[in-house]
């Protein structure tokens, strides 16, 4: 199953090529303003406002979506679900490039990117939760190139290195699910540290932990989305296992994807409760706050649920998509909506259309690098010459 | 529902202790902490102000700010509300006061005593001296912006206009010159005493003299002596602090303690985690170890009963052939020996005839 | 020892503690795993 006539024939210049190719031009242009003229020439960046999209969304929806690696991996190497063995390869690999494209929008936002490393080289802020949201996401980027190693080494046919890290697979897992708890949840307390600035709704002393279940569901739904598109771009690319797996997988985890989302739904009204903010629910502020808990919350667990019981697999498909969107609603409702509510909005921040530009341009960036890996590598398939396991 | 704001924050901040116990039960009994000793403050009586912008201007010499567009002594530009910026330091606005008053208030850097800029930095870049000023030190500074998310008086700034070494800039409190025995530069040119320079304990007793001196004046509250912890900078008002733009729903906690019980979480799920997936992994591993012996043995005793009945069979068979074969022999010899009882009979009957021959030559033998 | 004045420097000084604290933990559970199955029969 290597370059196989499908993939060569396909021309160069096929409408995804030459919108990807525009998109790279620009971005390039993009990443030229943004290093030679700083951020006032590409971004609406102020003092009130301080962090853009490329905060709200290329860090906070980037490590939330990347999610699928750490809860793939666990269901099957952790909580024995070997059923879904094969989806573990190309969650890993999302996983992967999603931190990867974290990382590299990072060099964008910061002011001095190659100062970096200071937190772990030169001086350790400890008492900082960025200082471990970006010691986990250093750390659990190098577990996941580890655990997806093994593809690369299979294809370079390094079989000694591979059958190393192929040991490794449990501490590997473990380790994963340890950082990914730590750095998911870490990402909400980031905002405990303002608590005049974020509106009530939002602000309560369970951030981290809505942080990391949701990014627990945004895993499970990242997963079937990605392998939905894999289905219908990259079949060609698939062995019998994956192609087998195509409604499995959904059924198995819409189920899982529902529950979770239906407890999130619990803490999150206990969270309002808590903080005694029902009568903020009759303000703009609370009809919006109700929109993400009814519509992107209690909504999709509801859809997830009639879809595995009907066994719609179309049904659970679609629900895995709105509930991406609305992992990215909660994030940018924490970081954007809902922060610095008391500004007048004259103060407001909405992103410049060149921070967007940047934004779509990483993205784009991982999506092109995705394909290079799996019309190559044994992602979608099994090499021959390994074991299953 | 007239629920305060402060009140909410009250509760919110009762809530995280609730949720922190174990890490905030130590930290208030076994440590409390005052702050430096001695650290200096700058007690700002807003009575007293009387908005001629000379502490901007010493601001911006002192630290070599760029000139602004208007001079300092145009006082239209207090028209309009303004906050700090990467290019100014520290900046007054005139807001209205009793009557048709106007009432002035400096706006700068209030060196909390437990900064939230320095719990936010991630390359503790922010520093409360023991002189009482909150440092930052560019040279380890990776632009991040988090002091700026942090900071409930949104006073840290940043050099969005330089590409290469962008900075966060902020007041300094004259760190250096304080250190070197001067006054801060907004202090030193400020004509009416409305800034003073000293020990904030003494200064919170010159501010307490003053609000029990000319009650029907002051406002009975000194800003900065517990909001969010407390700071280095002191203020004095005739009106409400919220109609100066001062806010009065950050709450008492300091900055520290906002982020004690997530960081506090930390050391559990990296203690705990492990031992609880590796539980899991091996009872999984246990139930699948089980379920494979079981799957053996049931073919195992599959295969033994198999060859038992084969074994039974094969007896069977055996027994059959045998008693086929017995029955054969039988059959067989019996037929011999029907065979040669006829035969004999046969025989007999012409012997007869023969016999007397036989006989005869027998007996003739 | 030097004498902590802020909530900051404590949290500072017991945070720095913890993060070398969490790094033995996760080698020595680890090594203590392997101790502890090392004897396992497959």
């Amino acid at each position: 199953m290597s370059e196989d006539a499908t993939t060569m024939g396909k021309p160069v210049f096929s409408p995804f090529n030459i919108a990807a190719g525009v998109i790279l031009l620009v971005g390039g242009v993009l990443t030229i303003l943004r290093f030679t003229f700083g951020f006032d020439a590409v971004t609406n960046l102020s003092d009130y406002n301080p962090w853009g999209i490329w905060i709200s969304f290329d860090l906070l929806c980037g490590v939330a979506l990347a999610a699928g690696g750490f809860v793939t991996s666990a269901a099957v190497y952790l909580f024995g679900m070997k059923q879904y063995r094969v989806a573990v390869r190309p969650a890993i690999l999302t996983g992967f490039l999603g931190y990867a494209l974290v990382v590299i929008a990072l060099h964008y936002d910061v002011g001095r990117p190659w100062r970096l490393p200071y937190p772990f080289l030169v001086r350790q802020g400890t008492t900082s939760l960025l200082f471990e949201v970006a010691a986990c996401v250093a750390l659990y980027l190098t577990v996941l190139f580890i655990e997806f190693s093994p593809a690369a080494l299979e294809w370079l046919g390094l079989k000694r290195a591979r059958s190393i890290v192929v040991k490794l697979t449990l501490l590997l897992t473990i380790l994963g699910v340890v950082l990914s708890t730590l750095h998911q949840s870490s990402l909400g307390a980031l905002f405990l540290l303002a608590p005049s600035k974020l509106h009530p709704l939002w602000y309560t002393p369970y951030l981290p932990i809505y942080f990391f279940v949701t990014a627990v569901i945004a895993g499970l739904s990242m997963v079937i989305f990605e392998s939905t598109m894999a289905h219908r771009f990259f079949f060609h690319k698939m062995d019998e296992a994956h192609l087998a797996e195509k409604d499995v997988l959904p059924l198995g985890f819409g189920k899982a994807a529902a529950f979770v989302l239906a407890g999130y739904f619990i803490v999150k009204v206990i969270g309002i409760s808590t903080g005694n903010n029902w009568h903020y629910l009759a303000t703009g502020y609370g009809i919006w706050y109700l929109v993400e808990l009814l519509g992107f919350v209690a909504l999709p667990a509801f859809l997830y649920a009639v879809g595995v019981r009907d066994k719609n697999i179309t049904l659970i498909r679609w629900t895995a998509a709105w509930s991406v969107l609305g992992i990215i609603v909660n994030r940018f409702n924490v970081c954007l909506v809902a922060f610095n509510w008391h500004l007048p909005t004259s103060e407001r921040y909405f992103p410049h259309w060149m921070e967007i530009g940047i934004s779509v341009f990483i993205v784009t960036l991982g999506v092109l690098i995705y394909r290079f890996i799996v019309t190559r590598m044994p992602v979608l398939y099994e090499h021959p010459d390994y074991d299953a396991h | 529902m007239s629920l305060s704001r402060r009140k909410f924050l009250g509760w919110i901040g009762a809530a995280g202790m609730t949720a922190v116990a174990g890490r905030k039960a130590s930290a208030a009994t076994t440590h409390h902490f005052e702050g430096y000793p001695d650290s200096i403050a700058v007690l700002h009586d807003t009575t007293l102000c009387i908005g001629c912008r000379r502490c901007e201007g010493a601001c911006n010499a002192v630290n070599a700010l760029p000139a602004p567009e208007k001079p300092f002594t145009d006082l239209t530009v207090l028209e309009k509300d303004r906050r700090t910026t990467s290019k100014t330091y520290t900046v007054v606005n005139q807001k209205s006061g009793a009557g048709n008053g106007k009432v002035f208030v400096k706006k700068q850097c209030n060196h909390c005593l437990e900064p939230a800029c320095a719990s936010a930095c991630f390359v503790k870049a922010f520093k409360k001296t023991k002189e009482g000023a909150v440092t930052y030190d560019q040279s380890v500074c990776v632009g991040c912006r988090y002091c700026m998310i942090a900071c409930p008086f949104e006073i840290p700034t940043y050099e969005y206009d330089n590409p290469f070494s962008p900075q966060v800039m902020k007041c300094t409190m004259c760190h250096p010159r304080v250190v070197e025995g001067k006054l801060p530069g907004c202090v030193e040119s400020c004509p009416t005493e409305a800034l003073v320079f000293g020990k904030r304990d003494d200064l919170l007793k010159i501010a307490r003299q003053r609000i029990a001196r000319r009650s029907d004046t002051y406002v009975d509250h000194i800003y900065g002596e517990r909001e969010m912890g407390g700071t280095s900078w002191l203020y004095l008002s005739s009106v409400p602090f919220e109609s100066i733009g001062m806010r009065m729903d950050l709450g008492i906690t300091p900055a520290p303690e906002l982020t004690a019980g997530a960081l506090g979480a930390v050391p559990m799920v990296v203690g705990l985690w492990p031992i609880l997936l590796t539980g899991i992994y091996a009872m999984n591993k246990r139930k699948e170890k089980i379920a494979a012996e079981e799957k053996a043995q049931a073919v195992a005793s599959t295969l033994a009963d198999a060859e038992e009945k084969a074994v039974a069979r094969l007896d069977e068979v055996m027994e059959k052939a045998k008693q086929e074969k017995t029955q054969a022999i039988e059959k067989a010899i019996k037929e011999a020996l029907e065979a040669e009882a006829k035969a004999r009979a046969e025989a007999e009957s012409t012997t007869d005839q023969e016999s007397d021959v036989t006989d005869d030559s027998e007996k003739d033998a | 020892m030097e004498t902590i004045h802020t909530l900051q420097e404590f949290m500072l000084h017991t945070k720095n503690v913890t993060y070398v604290l969490m790094v033995a933990a996760l080698v020595g559970i680890t090594w203590f795993w392997l101790f502890l199955t090392e004897r396992d029969e497959e």
